[in-house]
């Protein structure tokens, strides 16, 4: 099995094959009726959305809205924690990444993820961004080698680190850091991105790179960003979801929400009246 | 005086003095031991004296002036001695006069009133034996066969000639007795086992039995060839000899077998001093010990505690490492968890001689004797597994260090960041591959840190291995040529338990003590050199870690 070369959907994916069917459909996701407990605590309260191909999705919302919890159950980070409960479904091409058939770490492969703060592993630039094909136990030199240089290429961190591949990924600079993060997750091909507040720990040079780099990214990947930072979420996404206390409020096309939100809340938000 | 206090200067002072301390103390151990052992290969200048008698005569004493003190000479008196003097204090010196089978004592205690002034005549030479202690005297002639072939003067290089031959032949007598009548000895005992076995199972045919026969036959005349050339060296070695003059004026006669090196120390210069005393220590690290362990090396008991630490670490570090993981990884962490963790941190609390009676009880007697009865019934009654031995003491150490592995290795893995665990997991790595390949490699330090207290921690043990496996004196190392090469089974030498041994258990405690310090101080430096290895591995690791928060 060639895992490079070949698209996602080729691998075996058990029951979250794609299906061809969907393939044509402009959702990449799509959540249903999510409601999700911390515990005691209702955190996501009836979730409905659709994340579209191809496009930008920006999650926004005051802190401890639950944008980060929405977005960690898109690959089911939420798992790790033990008192979490959900209710509802997430579809993934037509199949409920929660249905319990499901295989998590297939999920992750095709759903990938960056976190708030860089978090390389303690390996080679190299091995950082081979570690996902090594799971999946791919060791031929050759295709590791190519895919290190495409995705490296692809998260424009390539030309930085080309010299230095054998050094550490904690050598490098926090944005250069970051993009390594993404070079890793781009390097297994996913068809979702999520980016949990991936700029908030970068200065804003770093931040401009990495902003730049989402544009480009949204060619191939369906891209669902949480951002603070609301001239970000207006800049780089092509849809915005507005989340307040666990509600989601509105979701529409950004040019739309920033300019006319249907809303009080979400013009209450964006116009800084709270938040 | 109440804003110093407030000022916090006396906290700065008690805090700097109680790091001063342990620096002292620290280097005080190392000190004390290195300047107590060290000296002990050092040729002493032989010194030459008389004392008076109490009839008035007086007595020549030749001897090495080994230590000296103040007495009170009330209590002189009381002991006997009749001495003429108004002080109240006088000095006594002890002599080490040698000549142990001549005089019974090695060492004497000599008021100073009683002797004379002290000489140190060059001719005067002080002989190493390979029994008996040392020998001071003066020489008188060597001979060859009985015969007288150098006197007085030209005795010196006729010595040092023939010393040279006897050496040699020496090193071949024990080269053979030592190896090669060692291996057809286990051949031997290798052949017995088999034709037990066989017997045992009732498969010992005529056949199987006619070629036991003749393989042991071969061996036997091996061994009868070996015998004869040991004899024939043996002899070899009686031919020369050399008689000396003691003290008190006899002349005794010592054959050149029996004489391991002889040096006039009077006569020495410091570069052939230097010389001496390094080809000494050097003895010391690579020979056997001999009389009792108070002379030779000590190289059994290096060779055992490296690799008994080493077994020890071997067996420690995974079985540690796999009990952290499951309850820092997999457990959940519960009640019960932290029962099982305040258990193990008790367990390393619990006195080490206790585990060298679990040792005993559990491991020798139940382990081994029921090993024994399964696999080896043709060694009964002799016990293979069923008696005290390295492995059983390694087994033991690693039981009373594994509390330090758990301990160590859990805390390096709860200092994991999250953050790494999750970047592993959202690249589709199952929890055990992330474990595997990301949270083991980060804790892996810690690990060490582990690994290094429990090797510091075994090193030093003696107390159980009395108990499991430690031996005063072992035929042999539990490494050596002999198929399978490694002897699991065999007891072994360690050198805190040497230290105990030479320094109060030997029947010359006098002569034994330099060596308690040198060998404690071996001991250190052993365990000093085993930690920097680890240390210096731990800092590697540490090094591809650099800029990982909290590691």
């Amino acid at each position: 099995m060639n895992a490079v070369t070949t698209p996602t959907h080729a691998m075996k994916m058990g029951d979250l094959t794609r299906k061809d069917v969907e393939h044509t459909d402009e959702v990449a996701m799509r959540v249903e009726n999510l409601d999700l407990y911390y515990g005691e605590s209702h955190a996501l309260k009836r979730v409905n959305m659709t994340i579209p191909r191809n496009r930008v999705t920006a999650i926004i919302g005051p802190s401890g809205c639950g944008k980060s919890t929405l977005l960690r159950c898109f690959n089911r980070m939420n798992d790790l924690v033990d008192a979490c409960r959900v209710e509802g479904k997430i579809l993934l091409d037509g199949k409920n990444v929660y249905d319990p058939d499901v295989n998590v770490a297939l999920l992750r492969r095709r759903v990938g993820m960056v976190f708030q703060k860089p978090n390389p592993f303690p390996k080679t630039i190299y091995e950082n961004v081979a570690y996902g094909l090594r799971i999946i136990g791919v060791n031929d030199k050759k295709v590791l080698d190519e895919t290190v240089e495409k995705s490296l290429r692809g998260a424009a961190l390539w030309d930085e680190v080309k010299d230095r591949l054998s050094e550490s990924g904690l050598s490098l600079s926090g944005g250069q850091q970051q993009r390594l993060v993404i070079a890793r997750a781009v390097a297994l091909e996913p068809e979702v991105l999520l980016l949990d507040e991936p700029a908030s720990a970068l200065d804003p040079i770093s931040t401009a790179k990495l902003e730049e780099l989402i544009n480009e990214l949204k060619d191939k990947y369906t891209i669902v960003i949480v951002t603070h930072n609301m001239q970000q979420a207006a800049r780089i996404s092509d849809f915005t979801a507005f989340m307040y206390l666990g509600e989601l409020i509105e979701f529409g096309k950004t040019d739309t929400l920033f300019i006319k939100p249907g809303q009080k809340q979400t013009e209450d938000y964006i116009t800084g009246r709270f938040g | 005086m109440r804003n110093w206090f407030k000022g916090g200067e006396p906290w700065i002072w008690m805090t700097g003095g109680a790091v001063a301390l342990s620096l002292l103390a620290v280097y005080g151990v190392v000190w004390m031991t290195a300047a107590q052992g060290l000296g002990h290969w050092w040729p002493k200048p032989l010194v030459e004296t008389t004392i008076t008698a109490p009839d008035g005569s007086s007595q020549r004493v030749v001897g090495e002036l080994r230590d000296s003190e103040e007495i009170s000479l009330h209590r002189l008196r009381e002991s006997g001695y009749t001495i003429d003097s108004k002080d109240k204090y006088t000095s006594r010196y002890l002599f080490k006069q040698g000549n142990r089978d001549v005089y019974g004592i090695d060492f004497k205690w000599i008021p100073a009133p009683l002797l004379s002034e002290f000489k140190y005549p060059k001719d005067v030479i002080s002989i190493e034996r390979h029994e008996w202690g040392s020998f001071f005297g003066y020489l008188k002639s060597v001979k060859e066969n009985r015969k007288v072939v150098a006197e007085g003067a030209a005795a010196w290089a006729e010595v040092q000639k023939r010393l040279l031959r006897s050496n040699e032949l020496f090193d071949e007598i024990l080269s053979i007795e030592k190896h090669d009548i060692g291996k057809v000895n286990y051949q031997l005992e290798r052949l017995r086992l088999k034709q037990r076995k066989l017997e045992l199972k009732g498969d010992l045919t005529e056949a199987v039995q006619a070629e036991i026969d003749e393989e042991r036959a071969i061996y036997d005349a091996q061994f009868a060839k070996l015998k004869s050339r040991l004899d024939a060296l043996r002899a070899e070695n009686q031919r020369d000899s050399l008689t000396a003059e003691v003290q008190d004026g006899k002349v005794i006669e010592i054959p050149f077998a029996k004489i391991a090196d002889v040096i006039q120390p009077n006569d020495m210069s410091v570069i052939q001093k230097v010389g001496y005393y390094l080809t000494k220590f050097y003895e010391f690290i690579v020979d056997d010990p001999r009389e009792a362990n108070t002379e030779g090396g000590i190289f059994p008991a290096i060779f055992g505690t490296v690799m008994m630490v080493l077994l020890m670490a071997a067996m420690v570090t995974p079985l540690g490492i796999m009990a952290a993981v499951y309850m820092r990884e997999y457990a959940k962490q519960g009640p019960l968890i932290r029962v099982l963790r305040i258990s193990v941190n008790n367990l390393a609390g619990v006195p080490s001689i206790v585990y060298g009676v679990f040792g005993l009880g559990f491991f020798v007697y139940f382990l081994g004797g029921n090993i024994d009865a399964l696999f080896f019934p043709e060694a009964h009654p002799a016990p293979v597994f069923g008696s005290p031995g390295i492995l059983w003491s390694s087994l033991t150490l690693a039981l009373l260090t594994l509390p330090v592995v758990i301990v160590a290795t859990e805390e390096g893995l709860s200092r994991v960041p999250r953050s790494i665990r999750e970047g592993s997991l959202a690249l589709g790595a199952t929890k055990a591959e992330t474990l595997w390949r990301t949270v083991l490699p980060i804790a892996s330090p810690a690990m060490m840190t582990g690994l290094i207290l429990a090797v510091a921690r075994a090193a030093g043990e003696v107390a159980p291995l009395m108990l499991v496996g430690v031996v005063k004196l072992a035929p042999s190392l539990p490494l050596d040529l002999n198929f399978p090469f490694l002897h699991l089974e065999r007891k072994f030498m360690h050198l805190g338990f040497h230290i105990y041994d030479v320094g109060f258990q030997s029947p010359n405690v006098e002569a034994a003590r330099p060596l308690v310090y040198a060998t404690s101080l071996l001991l250190v430096i052993i365990i000093i050199v085993l930690n920097m290895f680890a240390i210096r591995l731990r800092n590697r690791l540490r090094e591809t870690m650099r800029g990982l928060e909290g590691v």
